[in-house]
C-alpha cells in the first residue's frame, strides 16, 4: 500500500481492505529499511501501533473521520508528548514536551497515526537540511543531492513513500523549496491559518505550518483536519472552517495566471525554465489565460528576510538559557558563564549566525536603520502582490533557480545558500498561501517544481488549480528508483 | 559598513553566546558578507511607508485574564537540567 496517496489510503481504510495497524506496520517496516536516508529522527513503533489500534477502534465504533488511520510523519519542529522534540538541535537533545502541538493534536483528533518525527535544518534554519545536528538527509532521487530545507526530512519521507503525508513549516520557503527538490507537492497556507501553538518558534511573523503530500488533492484533505482557529495562538485567524477540497472539480478555463517577469531573469537555469514554461503551456491548453506581471521589488525579499527573520529568531531563541530545559554546559564559572557556554555548545553554526545578525540589527542605534527599514520594504513587497492580484487569480513561476544541488556545494557560503530562496521568500514575507507541484525533470534527472501563489485565504482556489494540472500530467506520480 | 572583531565580540556578549577568538574571526567574514547583501535596503525609498510587522496587520487578540491551565508543575519541570523541591537550580548568584 506504500505507494498509495492519502485519498486512496482513506478509501481503502473505509472499505476495510486494510486496517490502520496493518498500514502503520507497513510504513514502519519501510522506515526501518530506508533508515540510511536519515529522514526520521525518532521512531517508536509501540507508540505508533497504539495510535493505530485506537484508529481502528474509532472506525469500529462508527466514529471514523475521512482520515482515520492514515499515517503522518511530523517535522521535528512540532512538539509531541510521545516522541522527542529536538528541532534538530543539540540544544533540545532528548527533549520530551509536556504537550502536543495544535497541528499534531488536530490530526490525532481526526484519527491520523503518527509514524515518528522527521529531520530538518536546526530550528528550521536552512535550505538544504545540512544544518541538522543529527546529520544530513539524502534526496531520494540522488543520494548525493540535498533534499532541500528546512523541511528536508518531510520531503524525503514523502518522496521515498515512507509516509503518505508529512507536516512541514515555512518561514521563507522551507516547504516549497524541499518539495521542488524532492519531486513532491508542498503547500503553505495563508499566515494565521495553522496554529503556531507548539510549533518551535523561529521567526514568528513568518512561521507557518503546511504539508508535504503526493498531490494537491491529498493536501486539501489533510488541510481539512489540520487547519483552524486556535485561541492559544494570538496570530491565529478567526474564520469559519472551510472545505479545502471544494474547488478540486473546478476547471481552470477562464482562470488568469500571472507570470512575474522578474522570476525568469538572470540566474534561472534553462532546465528549470523549460519545465516551468511547459507547465504554463499546459494551463493555457486547459483554457487558462497567461498574463505578464511585474513584482519589481521581489528581489529585495532576501535582504528584507535576512534582517527580519534573524531579528525575530534572536528574540525567540533567547529562551534557551540552560535553566528550565535544553542543554546545560557541564563546566562554567558562574550563572552568566553557564548561560553563554550552554548556548555556545547547544546551538549549531547557523542558528548562532542568525542570532548574532538579529542581536545586531535590534541593538541600540541600529533598530531603525535595519529592522524598521526592512519592515517598510516588506510592506512594499506585500503591496506589489496586491497590485498583481488585481490582474490575475494566481501567480505561477519557478520555485528555485536550479534543481537540487549537491551536498557541500553551498554549505561554506551562507549568502549563496540564502539565495536558494529567492523566489519563495517574497510570498512568505507577504504571508500568502503558496505551493510547489512537480512539473518535470531537469539536470541529472532531478525534479523541478512549479510555484503557485494565491491571494490571502484562497487555498481552495490554489489547490484546485494544482489539482487540474495533476489530472492532466503524471509528474507527481513519478517515484525515485530504488524505493520499491 | 563593515563590522570589526570588537563588534562581533560585543554582539556575541549581548546574545549571551561565548565565542573564541578563532570563531569570532571566521564569523566576522560571514557577517560582513551578509551585511553587504543587506546594505541594499538603505537605497530603497521608504518615505511614508508604514512598517509591516505582521502579514495580516490588525491588533493582537487579547484574552480574558483567567486561569486556563491546570497545574502541571512536575511535567513542566521534567526537562530541567537541574532541579530540587520543585525549583530550577542555577549556580549561586548571591554570596
Amino acid at each position: 500500500m506504500y505507494e498509495k496517496s492519502v485519498a486512496e489510503l482513506a478509501r481503502a481504510l473505509d472499505a476495510g481492505t486494510v486496517s490502520a495497524v496493518e498500514l502503520a506496520s507497513e510504513y514502519l517496516a519501510r522506515i526501518e529499511r530506508f533508515k540510511g536516508m536519515n529522514a526520521f529522527l525518532d521512531v517508536r513503533p509501540e507508540v505508533t501501533l497504539a495510535q493505530a489500534r485506537r484508529a481502528d477502534a474509532m472506525r469500529a465504533a462508527g466514529r471514523a473521520t475521512a482520515l482515520t488511520g492514515v499515517p503522518v510523519a511530523h517535522k521535528d519542529i512540532f512538539v509531541t508528548r510521545d516522541f522527542a522534540s529536538t528541532a534538530a538541535s543539540r540544544m533540545l537533545d532528548g527533549y520530551m514536551s509536556p504537550f502536543d502541538a495544535a497541528v499534531v493534536e488536530n490530526m490525532a483528533a481526526a484519527g491520523m497515526v503518527t509514524l515518528g518525527k522527521v529531520n530538518c535544518d536546526e530550528f528550521a534554519m536552512g535550505s538544504s537540511n545540512e544544518n541538522s545536528a543529527y546529520g544530513r538527509v539524502a534526496n531520494p532521487w540522488d543520494g548525493n543531492a540535498v533534499p532541500g530545507g528546512s523541511s528536508g526530512g518531510s520531503a524525503a519521507a514523502v518522496a521515498a513513500r515512507l509516509a503518505p503525508v508529512a507536516t512541514a513549516t515555512d518561514t521563507g520557503g522551507s516547504i516549497r523549496e524541499p518539495a521542488a527538490f524532492s519531486g513532491i507537492t508542498g503547500i503553505k497556507p495563508t499566515y494565521g491559518r495553522a496554529s503556531r501553538w507548539g510549533m518551535i518558534a523561529f521567526a514568528s511573523s513568518l512561521d507557518q505550518a503546511g504539508v508535504m503530500t503526493q498531490s494537491a488533492e491529498d493536501a486539501a484533505l489533510v488541510f481539512n483536519a489540520m487547519l483552524g482557529f486556535d485561541p492559544r495562538d494570538s496570530t491565529s485567524v478567526e474564520r469559519a472552517p472551510e472545505d479545502y477540497t471544494r474547488d478540486l472539480a473546478t476547471p481552470v478555463a477562464g482562470l488568469t495566471i500571472g507570470v512575474p517577469r522578474e522570476f525568469f531573469g538572470k540566474g534561472l537555469q534553462p532546465d528549470v525554465e523549460a519545465a516551468v514554461r511547459a507547465a504554463l503551456a499546459e494551463y493555457e491548453k486547459q483554457g487558462a489565460r497567461l498574463v505578464d506581471i511585474s513584482l519589481p521589488n521581489a528581489e529585495l525579499g532576501i535582504p528584507v528576510y535576512y534582517v527580519i527573520a534573524p531579528a525575530e529568531c534572536s528574540s525567540n531563541l533567547s529562551r534557551f538559557d540552560g535553566v528550565r530545559y535544553g542543554h546545560r554546559a557541564a563546566h562554567y564559572d558562574d550563572l552568566a558563564d553557564m548561560i553563554k557556554r550552554s548556548r555556545a555548545e547547544g546551538f549549531g553554526a547557523e542558528p548562532k549566525r542568525r542570532i548574532l545578525i538579529g542581536t545586531y540589527v535590534l541593538s541600540h542605534g541600529y533598530y531603525d536603520a535595519y529592522y524598521l527599514k526592512a519592515q517598510r520594504v516588506r510592506r512594499i513587497i506585500a503591496d506589489e502582490f496586491q497590485r498583481a492580484f488585481r490582474e490575475c487569480d494566481i501567480i505561477a513561476g519557478p520555485v528555485t533557480t536550479s534543481v537540487a544541488f549537491g551536498f557541500g556545494e553551498k554549505a561554506a557560503d551562507p549568502v549563496s545558500m540564502y539565495l536558494s530562496d529567492l523566489y519563495t521568500i517574497p510570498g512568505s514575507l507577504a504571508g500568502l498561501p503558496g505551493m510547489s507541484i512537480p512539473c518535470g525533470f531537469g539536470a541529472r534527472n532531478l525534479p523541478v517544481g512549479l510555484q503557485l501563489t494565491a491571494n490571502y485565504f484562497e487555498e481552495a482556489k490554489l489547490l484546485g488549480a494544482a489539482h487540474r494540472y495533476q489530472l492532466a500530467t503524471d509528474w507527481h506520480r513519478r517515484m525515485p528508483a530504488g524505493i520499491a | 559598513m563593515s563590522l570589526s572583531i570588537d563588534d562581533v565580540t560585543r554582539i556575541a556578549h549581548l546574545a549571551r553566546i561565548s565565542i573564541t577568538a578563532e570563531e569570532a574571526h571566521a564569523t566576522l567574514a560571514q557577517l560582513n558578507d551578509i551585511f553587504g547583501m543587506i546594505e541594499r535596503l538603505a537605497r530603497v525609498d521608504t518615505e511614508g511607508i508604514e512598517p509591516m510587522s505582521h502579514p495580516l496587520g490588525g491588533a493582537q487578540r487579547l484574552r480574558e485574564d483567567r486561569v486556563t491551565e491546570a497545574d502541571a508543575r512536575e511535567e513542566n519541570m521534567k526537562n530541567a537540567p537541574a532541579r530540587e523541591d520543585g525549583l530550577f537550580l542555577v549556580p549561586r548568584v548571591i554570596e
